[in-house]
């Protein structure tokens, strides 16, 4: 049983992915090509590792009902503080460390997370008094100093690049194979659901959408790993990020856990009623807040080479920002981790391109306002007939 | 004969696929305090939010002709700028601002910028004293009960230069003491030549205070009792409430075969959340066999629901106490997960706000209550699931276009039929359906009725909870009566009729019980 394809539908589900890629004609084109490339595109990747990671944690919180944690750019500060204590003042093993730096992350989500989840405290007030707080022991840690620099043996894991085996001069030949072999299994893994269902009787969406679909991915892929490779391969950070991506979009699609944050989002008394754990849900989404700020001080305290009392400044504000551009609703229970990924290219693509361009900072703060607000505009206002509500 | 301050004439209001009102007629002398009666959801409250403009002009067919002119309301405002006013039975006062504040909220003395406050409380205080309240308009709402905060509602509607006073179910939160007083602070204005028109159930109340009583019944008015002229007796006003015919609206069951004790609750008692002190359910036992339809019949605020949720995983109330066998064992039921493990199940009367995510699929909701059913390891089974909703969807006949659908998007009769559907695939054995056919259409329910009866004839239990007594009636095989907290009678379902339950309901009322 195929299913028609309606253009319009498409077109809704698709919006921001359009607006991604005519942003990056109009950025290639104003910049006469420098926006593309290959150093770029690996910056683009580099500067907005941590935007990916917070990103991911931050859907969570706003699946259970719109919740935000605030406290996040305090809390990439704190632990990475904490690990530059440890590994330049004192010196300690790197993999020690970093197990710490997890630990405190952990730590941390738990401590907001049992406020917000099991006494209620609304998130806004717990992680307001959070980022607070963790700006200050970050301070207190670093005694106001900033520490520097970082042992090799940590660098090498987040600001490495995957050596190439081939090792020809100007092209990564491995990360180039690494892209094609990403995008064959996927083709394979999809044509073989495909036909499972199609044996099955179940019912699937139409093959020829389906075609379209995964070409478009692929040749975006292949496109991104082609420059890649013409810089230095892929790097490390990159690797951080799609292992978190990957967990975290099985989580929310795959497994019950996942399944229970949308449904708190959606109706808390229907899902209590239904017998699951609400106040457990709420705990997770925080704790794994803290993991994930934990994950992303690691990969800043590397980019950075230091850690600074000032780090991890208004990140909570781009990894918000990229959850509602990616199509997360404001009152929770909607949103998926690819809409994420789209919406933290689309702030990296303008942030990056306006840069090149030479845009003042400032006007391109009101530029990434504006589309942030246009962005919740179109979502709120697209699924009801009215414009203005009486 | 006096004149005539209110007529509402060929009052007709239709809601998407229910007619909620047919040609209702009701004429309000000036002076006279009038009593609207009739079963829930006969259609009172909609024809008292007609008259006070919350379904403005335009959306009704008929007219309200009041001190001799055509009305047009748009709005509350508007009507209560011409002197009527209504006070809900959901007290409308908001606890943390003082009586003063409340009585004169969207009403402020002064001028827009500056709130004269002394003016504010001064008058307050002077109604106050009117309604017999000694407490100072400074104080608190959440401060004085919820007798005090009816009068204080009372207040609030004499400021508003009140004409003619709507009261929906005044007495139905207060004890006999606060009731007494509040009737008699009634005629007390109608000596000064008040109007009123009160709805209630406790048809001793109207007994004691109503000139006129008009009868509504699906929609319709049926008669109007004259006090000087009608036997206004109990008997002839549950006569008129409920007098209608009971066709074949109800599927009959083959045969029944009623097994043994399922679930026995004993000496169940449960508190309210906020105001502790206030028992909402009072020593109640009742018992469900297998293959049993029991029906717990009663009216809005008997505690029903409150009973149902408080032994479904203790999911209402404070305090609970008392004990529940399941299959001659006692078992706790700490949490809505004990329940659903006793396979306990229970489908909420308010669907949209307790029972379905509306934002998401019918499959979404379908699973939601067992979902360790499609998923391994945490893993969800997506064909597994696709293939249960599928399979419920046939087995209940949810109209939709596939599974994939929004509930949201359904109508309210497929929506409960999403809902039964997501609790049957929890694998309950006994079953708490609460108001399973509310605001539903006929068509639906008889489906629903067929859902129950094929449920029973498999050996599950079914406890139904239901204001439409015809439906009890109809499906039941035993009836609880439930009021104001306590059981106040259980009856065959052979035995009863609506006359029977309701006169256990008004006798219980005055304290005969």
């Amino acid at each position: 049983m195929e299913k028609k394809i309606n253009i319009s539908e498409i077109l809704k589900k698709y919006t921001m992915v359009i607006v991604l890629v005519v942003l990056i004609i109009f950025f290639s084109v104003n910049t006469e090509g420098r926006m593309i490339l290959p150093q770029n595109v690996n910056n683009l990747i580099a500067q907005n590792a941590y935007v990916f990671i917070l990103a991911t944690g931050m859907l969570f919180c706003i699946l259970t009902g719109g919740n935000i944690d605030l406290s996040v750019g305090s809390v990439v500060c704190f632990v990475a503080a904490v690990g530059g204590k440890m590994m330049v003042d004192g010196k300690m093993n790197s993999y020690l460390t970093i197990l710490v730096m997890l630990l405190v992350g952990i730590a941390i989500g738990a401590w907001q997370g049992f406020w917000i989840a099991y006494v209620r405290i609304p998130p806004f007030i717990v992680t307001l008094a959070g980022m607070l707080v963790f700006r200050g022991l970050s301070n207190v840690v670093l005694e106001g100093q900033t520490l520097a620099p970082m042992p090799e043996s940590y660098l090498v894991l987040f600001n490495n690049y995957i050596p190439d085996v081939f090792g020809r001069e100007g092209f990564n030949v491995t990360c180039f194979a690494i892209g094609v072999l990403v995008c064959l299994i996927y083709v394979v893994l999809t044509l073989k659901s495909h036909n499972d269902r199609v044996k099955k009787g179940y019912q699937v969406a139409p093959l020829g959408g389906t075609l379209i679909k995964v070409a478009v991915i692929c040749v975006a892929v292949l496109l991104f790993m082609f420059r890649l490779s013409q810089y230095k391969g892929i790097p490390n950070s990159l690797v951080w990020v799609v292992v978190v991506i990957a967990i975290y979009s099985y989580i929310s699609s795959k497994t019950t856990t996942g399944r229970y944050f949308y449904a708190v989002g959606g109706n808390e008394k229907a899902t209590k009623l239904s017998g699951i754990n609400t106040n457990k849900v709420y705990f997770l989404a925080y704790l794994n807040m803290g993991l994930l700020a934990a994950v992303a001080g690691m990969v800043t305290m590397a980019r950075m080479n230091s850690a600074t009392p000032t780090a991890g400044g208004n990140y909570e504000m781009d990894a918000i920002g990229s959850c509602f551009i990616g199509g997360a609703s404001a009152y929770g229970g909607i949103g998926t981790v690819p809409g994420v990924i789209i919406g933290v290219m689309l702030m990296g693509v303008l942030n990056l391109g306006m840069s090149i361009m030479g845009i003042d900072q400032n006007i391109q703060k009101v530029v990434k306002g504006l589309v942030l607000l246009a962005a919740v505009i179109f979502d709120v206002v697209s699924k009801r007939k009215a414009f203005i509500v009486k | 004969m006096a004149k005539i301050l209110l007529e509402m004439k060929n009052i007709t209001k239709t809601f998407p696929g229910v007619k909620a009102l047919d040609n209702v007629n009701l004429q309000v002398e000036e002076g006279e305090i009038h009593a609207l009666v009739g079963e829930n959801g006969a259609g009172k409250s909609t024809l008292m939010n007609v008259l006070s403009g919350i379904y403005p002009y335009g959306t009704y067919e008929g007219n309200i002709i009041y001190n001799g002119e055509i009305c047009k309301f748009n709005n509350i405002k508007d009507s209560e700028e011409k002197g009527i006013v209504i006070i809900h039975q959901e007290l409308a006062l908001i606890p943390y601002m003082t009586i003063g504040e409340n009585m004169y909220l969207g009403n402020e003395r002064g001028k827009a910028f500056s709130i004269n406050w002394n003016e504010t409380y001064g008058e307050a205080d002077k109604y106050l004293k009117i309604v017999g309240l000694e407490e100072s308009s400074r104080t608190l709402i959440k401060d004085i009960g919820v007798g005090k905060q009816q009068l204080v509602e009372i207040a609030k509607a004499l400021a508003k230069k009140a004409r003619l006073l709507i009261l929906d179910e005044p007495t139905a939160s207060l004890n006999e003491d606060d009731s007494k007083a509040l009737l008699d602070l009634l005629l007390k204005f109608k000596e000064q030549g008040m109007t009123s028109i009160i709805i209630s159930h406790k048809l001793n109340e109207i007994a004691y205070v109503a000139d006129k009583i008009t009868v509504i019944r699906d929609g319709s008015t049926i008669e109007t009792l004259d006090k000087t002229k009608d036997d206004i007796s109990e008997k002839r006003i549950i006569k008129g409430m409920v007098g209608r015919e009971l066709t074949d609206r109800f599927p009959k069951r083959e045969k029944k075969n009623i097994g043994k004790l399922a679930m026995e609750v004993k000496n169940w008692n449960v508190y309210h959340p906020l105001f502790t002190e206030r028992k909402v359910v009072d020593n109640v036992s009742i018992k469900v066999n297998k293959g049993e339809v029991v029906g717990i019949a009663g009216l809005m605020g008997a505690g029903r629901t409150e009973l149902a949720m408080s032994i479904f995983g203790k999911s209402y109330g404070t305090r609970i106490s008392g004990q529940i066998f399941i299959d001659g064992k006692e078992v706790k039921l700490n949490t809505v997960q004990d329940a659903i493990d006793n396979k306990l199940a229970y489908v909420t009367e308010d669907r949209k706000g307790n029972g379905l995510i509306l934002s998401k699929s019918i499959k979404f909701n379908t699973s939601l209550a067992n979902m360790s059913a499609v998923s391994k390891n945490r893993v969800i089974d997506a064909d597994k699931e696709y293939l249960v909703a599928e399979e419920y969807r046939d087995k209940l006949k949810t109209k939709c276009p596939t599974v994939e659908q929004n509930v949201g998007n359904l109508s309210g009769g497929n929506q409960q039929k999403v809902l039964l559907a997501k609790w049957m695939f929890a694998q309950p054995d006994i079953l708490i359906l609460d108001e399973p056919t509310r605001g539903i259409d006929v068509g639906a329910k008889y489906e629903i009725y067929c859902i129950i009866n094929d449920l029973v004839a498999a050996g599950k239990s079914v406890i139904m909870i239901s204001s439409e007594l015809p439906e009890i009636l109809g499906v039941a095989d035993r009836i609880y009566v439930m009021n104001e907290g306590k059981i106040v009678g259980e009856i065959k379902g052979e035995e009863a009729t609506q006359e029977l339950i309701m006169s256990r309901i008004v006798k219980s009322s005055k304290g005969e019980q």
